[in-house]
């Protein structure tokens, strides 16, 4: 089969590699129809993910066709159309049972890596670094499921890929951090980013109450795309202080919660933007948090800042004291995808939403990683990219 | 009035601390624990001992403090007179070490050193101009095989010194979703453990206090154990240890305690090993990190998954692009940890 294989920075490449096979009774095999590029995708992209391989077959936002089961799942036949979620969940141990799916304590068979590395291990997730798990992920025509007993949701036909792609990622973890804002009738909630997660986020805090949303970012087409499809006010932090700016438009007071959807590389003007590249690129520092620390300044005192971005190890000059000190609540965490597919995909099925609205291209897999350079660089206002295997 | 052991064992439903229950499970005969001594190092230790050294360097001495001229003529050496009795009373005091103090390691490096220095001035004389040079030549090759046994025996015996003590117990514990007797009874069954183990190959029952384990050493190579059942007390504690002297002696105790608020089962594990500087194999080991802690924690986790799972996590034998050299050598992410299941 063919398979978008990493090798190296920037350095990407469709390969034919084997077709994966059933390696455990509770595996299932599915034939990829729509696989999509996540922003944390271009982490491992830039070369910013550690215990990445060569070769490694990466992506983890999928969806397909069963065309295999093992011996020990029951609730999945041969044909059925199945969305499966990015984290790897047993079902079964402490996590999974308090629906903690992110945190399956049974799924990393590299986990005493990310031990070294956090501490503890938190769940395997397909095509994201070995210390991770090392799974090959579905930027490919097929995919191996682990767990397919606990993970991939069955899907109605009359509802289109790109309908329910995202709930294999992105709408989760937009909702969850929006969640994670807990969020009361009237708040205002301000959003860094507006990628897919981003504006998934700002449409999801108004489904859970908000009674405003502020978007902040640089790029005419997503502070559009904010404006237009999901009812936020914008700040492009080029032309505007997204700190004085935040709190005119608060009253001297701060949004009430704070959603950090940009993750470890974070883009800054000025003297902070220049030392933390410098140190990333001298490999002092593993993350740029430059939208975390504004994240939290800017917070009302005992607000909640929601993290969905990903950081992935030391953080440098982050304002600690301004959350001790203003008792501000800090969330964060890989998306519990298992808890959500449900009820979300009651709000698509209902109309409430549609995710698809975030889709800039759709190409074949073979352009894979052409649409990486161009999703990193966003070039031809690209925000989201859909690959579709076999079309090329 | 209870023993110490049986206090923990009626009194209370949970676990005692790490460190307290290596003392209490610590089992009697751990001392006992004694790698496979290969015959180079058995040789090393009798023909090289610290005794047969010590008078050595105290001929040597004695003679170079006694009669330095003599000597000069003999080793063919244009020494100054005066360096050989300073050279003869550094052997005196080695050998007085070697035969009198209870530590020898020291005294046998202090030896080595020695030898280094004789080294040196020998190397001196063999100048073009030295007429005694064929003889210069001769001590010196004397002395090059002096030094080499002497390093031997030093090497051996501060390896001897540490490998008095058995190593561990290294000790993991992990809580498992079960009930302490389903655990239990997981463990117990002899079928299960080269599921988990990432050591154990295959396991066959002798009788019911006796097992036959198929080790898998840290070079691969195959060892039989004959493995005795000492404590066998249902969903509570297993503990166990190898029978006659091997490279893969161990002692092991697995404890089955309810986990605080009724959270499953904390299993504890603890392991004593011989010394483990004794064999090649685990030094060679514990370079890439797979330590017997490590290793002890991933056969926990395998037992913990199959048990809540039915099945280990693997990512063995997935599809995967080119590798680079370096991939191809070390196998994604050292897969070799990862247990094979065909």
């Amino acid at each position: 089969m063919k398979a978008n294989c990493w090798q190296g920075t920037t350095r990407l490449r469709i390969e034919d590699v084997p077709d994966p096979q059933i390696l455990n009774p509770r595996d299932a095999i599915i034939k990829v129809t729509s696989t999509a590029i996540c922003g944390s995708d271009l982490h491992i992209y830039d070369g910013y993910i550690p215990t990445m391989m060569r070769g490694d077959i990466i992506g983890h936002e999928f969806m397909g066709e069963v065309v295999e089961v093992g011996a020990g799942v029951k609730n999945l036949k041969v044909g059925d159309r199945v969305v499966n979620p990015f984290p790897i969940a047993c079902g079964a141990c402490f996590f999974c049972s308090s629906g903690q799916f992110s945190l399956c304590e049974n799924s990393n068979p590299n986990a005493w890596m990310a031990e070294k590395l956090w501490g503890y291990s938190p769940a395997g997730l397909f095509g994201y670094s070995h210390m991770l798990g090392g799974y090959a992920g579905g930027q490919a025509e097929y995919a191996r499921i682990p767990f397919a007993d606990v993970g991939p949701i069955k899907v109605p036909q009359h509802l289109s890929d790109e309908q329910v792609l995202f709930l294999s990622d992105i709408f989760p973890t937009a909702y969850m951090a929006a969640e994670n804002c807990s969020i009361h009738p009237g708040d205002t909630i301000a959003v860094w980013g507006c990628g897919p997660v981003g504006l998934l986020a700002m449409k999801s805090a108004y489904i859970l109450g908000a009674d405003r949303v502020i978007a902040i970012d640089r790029f005419p087409e997503r502070l559009r795309k904010a404006r237009n499809d999901c009812r936020a006010e914008t700040l492009n932090y080029e032309e505007v202080e997204v700190l004085d700016a935040l709190r005119e438009m608060t009253g001297g007071r701060g949004p009430d919660a704070c959603i950090d959807a940009v993750g470890m590389e974070g883009y800054a003007h000025g003297f902070f933007g220049t030392y933390d590249r410098v140190k990333k690129s001298m490999r002092v520092a593993t993350d740029r948090p430059t939208s975390l620390r504004e994240a939290i300044l800017a917070c009302r005192n005992g607000g909640t800042v929601s993290v969905s971005g990903v950081y992935g190890g030391f953080l440098d000059k982050v304002p600690f004291g301004s959350i001790v000190n203003r008792a501000l609540t800090l969330k964060s965490g890989q998306t519990h995808v298992q808890r959500y597919l449900r009820p979300l995909l009651q709000m698509i099925e209902e109309g409430r939403i549609d995710p698809s609205f975030v889709i800039s291209h759709r190409l074949p897999l073979e352009d894979a990683p052409r649409a990486f350079a161009m999703f990193r660089d966003k070039e031809d206002e690209c925000i989201k990219v859909v690959l579709k295997p076999g079309t090329a | 009035m209870a023993t110490e052991s049986q206090h923990w064992q009626s009194a209370s439903r949970t676990a005692p601390p790490l460190p307290a229950m290596a003392r209490l499970e610590r089992p009697r005969h751990v001392s006992r624990i004694r790698a496979q001594r290969g015959t180079v190092s058995a040789t090393i230790e009798t023909v090289l001992s610290p005794r047969n050294l010590g008078w050595l360097s105290v001929a040597l001495g004695a003679t170079a403090v006694l009669a330095p001229r003599p000597l000069a003529t003999l080793t063919g050496l244009r020494a100054p007179p005066a360096l050989l009795p300073f050279v003869g009373l550094r052997e005196l005091a080695s050998g007085w070490g070697l035969l009198t103090q209870e530590q020898s390691s020291p005294w046998l490096w202090s030896r080595v050193v020695g030898d280094v220095m004789d080294l040196a001035v020998i190397a001196s004389a063999l100048t073009p101009s030295n007429r005694q040079r064929t003889r210069a030549l001769g001590t010196a090759g004397v002395v090059a095989a002096i030094a080499a046994a002497d390093l031997a025996a030093a090497i051996a015996h501060s390896n001897r010194g540490r490998r008095a003590v058995a190593s561990g117990p290294f000790s993991e514990g992990l809580i498992v979703n079960k009930t302490p007797q389903e655990c239990y009874e997981f463990w117990r069954d002899v079928n299960n453990l080269p599921r988990f183990s990432a050591a154990v190959e295959s396991v066959a029952q002798i009788d019911d206090r006796h097992v036959r384990w198929m080790l898998r050493g840290p070079l691969s190579q195959k060892t039989a154990v004959t493995i005795k059942t000492t404590t066998d007390e249902p969903a509570r504690r297993i503990a166990w240890h190898s029978v006659g002297r091997s490279d893969l002696s161990h002692a092991g105790v697995v404890r089955f305690d309810p986990a605080p608020g009724n959270r499953g089962t904390l299993v504890s594990a603890l392991l004593w090993y011989p010394p483990l500087s004794g064999t090649a194999g685990w030094r060679i080991a514990s370079l890439v990190g797979a330590d017997p802690r490590s290793f002890l924690r991933e056969d926990l986790r395998r037992f913990k998954q199959l048990l809540e799972t039915g099945e280990v996590a693997t990512t063995r034998g997935q599809p995967s692009g080119r590798r680079s050299w370096f991939g191809r050598w070390i196998p994604e992410g050292r897969k070799w940890r990862q247990k094979d299941l065909t």
